[in-house]
């Protein structure tokens, strides 16, 4: 097991440096790895398989670009192959995903919306969060049912969930059975005047015959305009035969994925919507209500490969850095002469980037990370000042900051308009830098990323931009 | 001559990725379908054939990395031989089965500490509280007493689905309301079951994931008010594992038990087409006892593990 298939592929593909474009050899090494980690993140074999076939099929014979490694373009082309066979389509041209695709509310209202899945795969709660949402933010008027007459007080659970999300739920008639409850649903949703009805089923194995029997049954009374698969985020290999057969017996429109909150890597998602077609169209991230969020095809590819959007990351730097720069910084480095200038590059550089939190978002770990940097205060603002106070020096200051003692400190401030503590800081920060790149020229770059992570707090990295692109050697 | 770098959209005009996909798709799972007697069908162990046999594994969920160490093992001794299907698949389920056979063991509630204290964990919606269920009527029917506790004072409508089971198995059910306080609830619990004399109580908690160190510290709260009323207890903490999990089980596993000292696991929902494979890979890494298995929704629906019979269920094969 690995933690980043970047760094798997960067060691499998370091032979390839600088050698033009990817080799059908090379490359079946580097789909081994790829393969694994797909399995790895649970992933269907069968889907894997394919998957794999194509993806190789794209990367042979594929240019190297100068900034990034053979390791890093194999891993943008197996993310750009996972984004789109999960988005279904491809991404545009400047690489931004399609966008989610929506519920369906076309139709006479009441639309019926049908929630199905094994059982505990979150259908109650997700309905309620569904609804919620339809009535607070799409101001829709909203009824729930549970058709679910076998377990425990499960119609009490939609029941208790509707009054906390001020939601009507339908009354209960106790032994009335699903599709019979079904259809008062949505006589009732037609008399109330409601534009949508949510219907909550029981949980089913889709080897249950009669009670796939019964789901199709409640479809054809109610002609739902959503029939939507609601599927662990956890699920292993079984994902295919699940998704498959709910879509042969029922007809999916759409999957919910719950417990995105959860640490899986999510490989089920790939298998379903490879398997269905069905456009997966919202993520379940939480225990409450409001826990409800889009898919991006994206993030979830990032998740497979377990690396966060770290592809993305590796296109933005190949953007905004310039070849010549990077160069010369790692040449200065190599000597042990990261200055004020360089720093201040860097500076440029990430803001360019969108700034430390855009690039945060980007990294594995986010929500933790991006706090902390709010408490660290590194926003932006911040780095603005940090290049001021730069920029205040005189040339000399900025080659040998050694020579600034406080009354250089004091007019550095007033220049820039920060304060001598300010200064304090960013010299500290830089030698601090100075000292790790000096470290750098031993280590090489995975040990780079390591000190920088634990400078950063946990699951961090340093963002390439501070890196001269192609790693450092 | 390097080839140009073309556009891949470009090499593949005519027919969308998506379709290559589906189509490329049907195959392979067809493929698969007629499983391993195919594969060896008059046929030698060749590297191929062992890399089939692999994939058979990994559909199972055994993850890859088992599923290569057991393929490569059973394919010692036969490599390049003939070989007959049902040979290596029976050899390949008795290698399973020897890795199974030290944790099945069924939970036995004789501590003889009075209630013998029973906490379940898990995972949301994983069976935790069905399974609780299950286990009163079983232990019922050994002629014990038992009390169910509704530690899940979060999910909606938990209490009353506790209850239900309390009524179907003739259990007492001791509840507060929605929003209380688990660990004071298990508190109270106990102190009811001794003054009842109750053999066994089995203590229900919300479903909780692993990564969220907030829940998870509430669960050791739990444990650490229980231990203050008995230092013995609980005597059992088990983790309720979904079978359609994948490879997720292993990091679930390794957190519950580091935070609150798992004991043991049932495995729930084996009546699916879930094969719970990932249980080959926890028993060589954690050791864990696997108390019992879930088969259906209903209180009769739980049964022993058996080491054999889950390893054959792995491999395809019937008894
Ligand atoms: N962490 C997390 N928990 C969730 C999510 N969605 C649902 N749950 C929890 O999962 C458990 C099962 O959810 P339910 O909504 O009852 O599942 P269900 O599919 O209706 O279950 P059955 O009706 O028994 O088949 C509950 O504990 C929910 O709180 C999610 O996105 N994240
Ligand atoms: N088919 C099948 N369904 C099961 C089995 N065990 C539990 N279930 C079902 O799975 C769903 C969830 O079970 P619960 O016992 O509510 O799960 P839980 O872990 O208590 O859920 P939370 O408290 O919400 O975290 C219910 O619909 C159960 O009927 C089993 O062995 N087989
Ligand atoms: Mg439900
Ligand atoms: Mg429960």
């Amino acid at each position: 097991m690995f933690d980043s298939l970047s760094d798997k592929l960067g060691s499998v593909l370091d032979g390839l440096r600088r050698r033009g474009a990817l080799k059908e050899s090379d490359v079946d090494q580097a789909m081994r790895d790829v393969r694994l980690a797909l399995l790895e993140a649970d992933v269907a074999l069968p889907v894997v398989r394919d998957f794999i076939a194509q993806v190789k099929e794209r990367a042979v014979g594929q240019e190297v670009l100068k900034s990034v490694t053979p390791g890093q373009m194999v891993v943008k082309i197996v993310h750009d192959g996972l984004v789109e066979m999960l988005g279904g389509a491809a991404p545009s041209e400047d690489g931004t995903p399609p966008a989610p695709e929506g519920l369906n509310l076309l139709g006479e209202p009441p639309v019926a919306f049908l929630m199905v899945g094994l059982q505990g795969s979150g259908k109650t709660t997700s309905t309620a969060k569904i609804a919620r949402r339809l009535q607070q933010r799409d101001k829709k008027k909203v009824l729930m049912a549970s058709l679910d007459v076998y377990r425990p007080a499960a119609q009490e659970q939609l029941k208790i969930l509707g009054e906390q999300a001020e939601v009507s739920t339908l009354p209960i008639v106790a032994g009335q059975q699903p599709v019979d409850i079904a259809k008062r649903a949505m006589q009732a949703g037609r008399f109330g005047g409601y534009d949508v009805v949510m219907l909550d089923t029981a949980g089913r194995l889709h080897v249950d015959e009669g009670l796939m029997a019964e789901v199709a049954a409640v479809k054809t009374a109610t002609n739902p305009s959503e029939v939507m698969l609601v599927a662990d985020a956890m699920t292993g290999q079984d994902a295919v035969n699940v998704a498959d057969s709910f879509n042969k017996r029922v007809g999916l429109t759409g999957i919910m994925l719950t417990r995105v909150d959860g640490d899986a890597r999510g490989g089920a998602a790939l298998s379903m919507r490879a398997v269905t077609q069905c456009p997966i169209k919202l993520l379940g991230v939480g225990e409450k209500l409001d826990e409800l969020e889009e898919f991006h095809a994206d993030r979830i590819a990032g998740r497979i490969l377990g690396m966060g959007d770290v592809v993305s990351l590796v296109e933005k730097a190949r953007e905004t850095i310039q070849e010549e720069d990077a160069e010369r910084l790692a040449k200065k480095i190599q000597k042990g002469e990261f200055d004020l200038n360089d720093l201040a590059d860097q500076l440029k550089q990430m803001r360019k980037m969108g700034g430390l939190q855009g690039l945060m978002g980007m990294l594995p770990g986010i929500g933790k990370m991006k706090d902390q940097m709010k408490n660290a205060n590194l926003d932006e603002g911040l780095l603005k000042r940090q290049e001021a106070i730069i920029s205040s020096m005189t040339a000399k200051e900025r080659r040998n900051p050694k020579v600034i003692h406080a009354s250089r400190k004091q007019r550095i401030a007033n220049g820039s308009g920060t304060s001598v503590q300010e200064v304090n800081k960013l010299l500290k920060q830089h030698q601090t830098m100075a000292k790790m790149m000096k470290k750098m020229g031993k280590l090489g770059q995975k040990g780079l990323m390591r000190s920088m992570g634990g400078m950063m707090g946990k699951g961090g990295g340093l963002p390439p931009g501070l890196m001269p692109p192609g790693g450092m050697r | 001559m390097p080839s140009p770098p073309v556009h891949w959209r470009s090499v593949l005009p005519d027919m969308s990725w998506f379709q290559r996909i589906k189509e490329g798709l049907r195959k392979s799972s067809s493929r698969l379908a007629s499983g391993i007697t195919d594969i060896f069908t008059k046929r030698k162990l060749d590297a191929a054939a062992v890399e089939e046999l692999e994939d058979l594994l990994v559909m199972a969920d055994l993850g890859p990395a088992t599923a290569a160490k057991l393929a490569a093992a059973i394919s010692k001794e036969r490599f390049d031989k003939e070989v007959d299907p049902d040979e290596i698949r029976g050899a390949l389920a008795d290698e399973v089965a020897a890795i199974l056979e030290p944790v099945a063991k069924p939970l036995t509630t004789d501590s003889g500490a009075k209630p013998h204290v029973v906490l379940v964990a898990g995972v949301n919606g994983s069976g935790k509280t069905t399974t609780i269920g299950k286990f009163a009527k079983h232990l019922q029917a050994e002629g014990k007493t038992v009390m169910l506790a509704a530690g899940d004072t979060f999910r909606a409508a938990a209490i009353e689905q506790l209850k239900v089971w309390g009524d179907r198995t003739g259990a007492t059910v001791v509840a507060k309301e929605q929003g209380a306080d688990a660990a004071g609830l298990a508190f109270d619990a106990i102190e009811r079951a001794r003054r009842e004399g109750v053999d066994v109580l089995l203590i229900d908690t919300a479903g909780r994931l692993h990564n969220k160190s907030g829940l998870m510290e509430e669960l050791k709260k739990i444990v650490r008010v229980i231990r203050k009323m008995d230092e013995t207890a609980p005597h059992d903490v088990l983790l309720v594992l979904d079978a359609t999990t994948g490879q997720n089980a292993i990091a679930q596993v390794e957190t519950f038990k580091e935070m609150v000292n798992v004991t043991g696991l049932v495995v729930t929902k084996l009546d699916g087409t879930a094969k719970g494979g990932v249980l080959v890979a926890l028993a060589e890494r954690f050791a864990l006892p696997v108390h019992a298995i879930g088969v259906g929704e209903q209180a009769d629906d739980l049964r022993p593990f058996a080491a054999r019979d889950f390893a054959r269920g792995l491999m395809g094969l019937e008894d």
